[in-house]
């Protein structure tokens, strides 16, 4: 095997490995949640690379969109949304879960240095473009095993997704006792309520400034109230209204009329 | 790579990869110039307008000016942003927006300085999946550039984008099962040369109205532009972006914009093939004519893309989200389940082309009758259900409820009357000082 291994390909070990362990070790030593998880991001698509450096093209594309893609963007979603920034409470929520999370911890590592010693140690190494060679492509070699010597395994994971799916369908589904109001009845029950049902008068209008302070005038000539915003109303800072200047063109406007 | 199959790509020298990386940029950026110049002629003349059309001839040059204007100007960065997240979106966008061209077939086999090469820098077995893995990468940009910007609008974009591109993602991806399935292959040089006698945009018509839906909706152009409605959420994810930094974003959308707009033309319209009246002419399909066939075909899509917001009222959000989970995405799996059935067929049990069709037919025949039974059942049903919602509504209709919100008009007395029984009206008397009004102005109308 190592006669297959040439310079460009050693190139890619070192510089996607290196970038796979610094993500790995972002993830673990960030702060914030969001960082954790774009440096696990950065891992997902350094180990894509090298598969894809390994002659197993498809799966390092599915790595990148099932994985970098998907699953990565859904984390990233929830993380915006619930905003998760704050640093994890040491406190014990579940009884013994610390000497639990340390067992299984340390049965996990036995498991992959185990796993990965004996591959190393115990499977011969074999050509990589013969195993591609077998079904005449890469991604005709994994469909072959698939659909053929790994199905049951396969169809039971497919089966394993489907229950979770519907699990979290089930767990977020809300029973609803009424119909959803449509944006009818939303707007006709907007109308009922009273109040004003549409954008308050702007400040301004029908006056001789478009000021926020300069309050929108009634075709009578008083101050509509709801055309000032809050605060300016309670500061007091609400321009006065010349009403001389009204009263004049409201004569000029008499006069020319009659 | 070392597959047999792919023996003219990845044997290029040096030289010529690098020449090839840069003429795709420069196209790539050039192309960005004259679809930003383009859609806003195209625009202003669906609006009655003109458009740019002072700077170079015809306003050609209008968007490099812009460009540069926009590249110069100050950059103001809120004091609320994660820097180093805010830093890297763009360089995110931008970066994948280039990459995702590297597959894409520009023409068949020429010969550039002597040597005989393929017009596409580099194909392998699943690239038309690396397309997608680069585009759900580039995702990261927008999604980051929302959270980074520390502010609520642009959130608010991200969001938006990162849960709309997730749906129509599966969309896209189901849409190209069917060429997969035609084809034999997800390269994207086999994929064209699969279509050398008839195009896929043909015979899998619905697999390519999906997929123009879903490009649609990936590429954040209108009528599907939630994540940057200015309506709503000011500029969306970028609202808080500016200079270089938002040139940059502009940049990768334009470059999107012609990515899915070329692996459209790859997948459905025969890619670099030249179009029936011209293929009758031998040379067509040889040389470098070919780049001018998919050029034009990919112009096609820019041009579908600019109707289409000319034309189009944004979709609101939740409309958006159940079209695509509840039809784009059900739909393209029921027609998946009949291109696979089909070509089992004719693979395996040796049908001819002729019988699957009148069994299609028949097949659809049969679905349109029991469809037909279920609907004017249901039909039925909500016709009864519809007359007892009017008849309780029309007894409670009130259109002036005590003068408000639409005060009668002056003198108006306003009477309702219910169906159901013509005698029984209501009368709503004009507020007192409005009839007053009106009254003294009947009296002497000149005032």
């Amino acid at each position: 095997m190592n006669e297959a291994v040439n310079q460009g390909e050693t190139i890619v070990f070192w510089v996607c490995g290196f970038f796979a362990v610094l993500g790995a070790l972002g993830l673990i030593f960030s702060k914030k949640a969001v960082h954790s998880a774009l440096w696990m991001a950065l891992t997902m698509i350094s180990l894509a690379v090298l598969y894809v450096s390994n002659q197993a093209p498809f799966l390092g594309m599915v790595q990148i969109v099932v994985y970098t893609g998907a699953v990565m963007m859904l984390f990233l979603f929830v993380l915006m949304v619930v905003g998760v920034d704050s640093s994890d409470s040491l406190i014990e929520t579940i009884k013994g879960q610390r000497i639990a999370a340390i067992l299984l911890g340390v049965g996990l590592a036995i498991l992959l240095i185990w796993g990965i010693g004996s591959s190393m140690t115990d499977v011969g190494s074999g050509s990589l473009d013969d195993a591609n060679s077998i079904d005449g492509g890469n991604v005709q070699g994994i469909a072959h095993l698939i659909f053929t010597t790994y199905l049951v395994p396969f169809e039971v994971t497919s089966a394993l997704l489907i229950t979770a799916a519907l699990g979290a369908m089930v767990l977020a589904h809300r029973e609803r006792w009424l119909p959803k109001p449509t944006q009818t009845e939303m707007s006709k029950a907007r109308f009922a309520a009273s109040v004003h049902p549409g954008n308050l008068p702007a400040p301004g209008v029908y006056a001789r400034h478009n000021a926020v302070d300069t309050p929108a005038l009634l075709p009578d000539g008083s101050v509509s109230d709801i055309s000032i915003p809050g605060p300016l109303k309670a500061r007091g800072d609400v321009r006065p209204v010349d009403h001389m200047e009204i009263d004049e063109i409201a004569s000029l406007d008499e006069g020319s009329q009659s | 790579m070392t597959n047999s199959q792919f023996g003219v790509f990845g044997v290029d020298p040096w030289w010529l990869v690098i020449l090839k990386v840069v003429a795709i940029f420069v196209i790539l950026v050039l192309l960005t110039l004259f679809t930003i110049w383009w859609e806003r002629r195209v625009v202003s003349r669906m609006q009655n307008r003109i458009g740019p059309n002072r700077v170079g001839p015809q306003g050609l040059l209008q968007s490099l000016m812009d460009g540069i204007k926009l590249a110069l100007k100050e950059e103001i960065i809120p004091k609320t942003a994660h820097l180093a997240v805010y830093w890297i979106a763009p360089v995110i966008s931008a970066t994948m927006a280039f990459l995702a061209f590297a597959v894409i077939p520009f023409g068949p086999t020429v010969s550039i300085f002597g040597v005989e090469t393929p017009l596409q820098l580099t194909d392998f077995p699943v690239s038309v999946l690396y397309v997608l893995a680069i585009a759900s990468i580039g995702i990261y940009g927008i999604v980051l550039a929302g959270w980074s910007s520390g502010s609520t609008y642009p959130l608010l974009g991200g969001l938006r984008s990162s849960a709309q591109m997730i749906s129509y993602e599966i969309a896209m991806g189901l849409s190209f099962v069917a060429v997969f399935l035609y084809a034999g292959s997800m390269s994207t040089s086999e994929i064209v040369s699969a279509q050398q006698s008839v195009w896929f945009g043909v015979i899998l018509l619905p697999s390519f109205l999906i997929y123009i839906t879903a490009m649609t909706g990936e590429t954040n152009r209108a009528p599907f532009d939630l994540p940057e409605a200015e309506g709503e959420l000011v500029g969306g994810f970028h609202t808080e972006y500016s200079s270089l930094k938002f040139a940059l974003f502009f940049l990768a959308e334009y470059i999107n914009m012609v990515t899915v707009s070329a692996l459209a033309t790859t997948l459905f319209l025969g890619g670099w093939m030249a179009p029936w009246p011209l293929s009758l002419w031998d040379g067509a399909n040889s040389g470098w004519w070919p780049m001018l066939w998919w050029l034009l075909k990919v112009q096609i899509f820019i041009f579908i893309f600019i109707w289409l917001r000319g034309t189009l009222p944004r979709l609101r959000y939740d409309q958006f989200m159940k079209f695509g989970w509840k039809l784009l995405i059900p739909v393209s799996i029921a027609w998946i389940i009949i291109v696979a059935v089909a070509r089992a067929l004719r693979n395996d049990v040796d049908f001819s082309n002729q019988s699957l069709l009148l069994v299609g037919a028949a097949v659809i025949v049969l679905l349109l009758l029991v469809s037909w039974a279920f609907q004017a059942k249901s039909d039925r049903k909500q016709a009864a259900l519809d007359e007892a919602v009017a008849a309780e509504a029309l007894v409670t209709v009130d259109a002036a409820a005590g003068g408000y919100p639409v005060p009668p008009m002056p003198g108006q007395e306003v009477t309702i009357t219910t169906r159901r029984s013509m005698a029984a009206s209501t009368t709503i008397v004009a507020d007192r000082a409005v009839t007053e009004a009106v009254t003294n102005e009947q009296e002497n109308p000149d005032g």
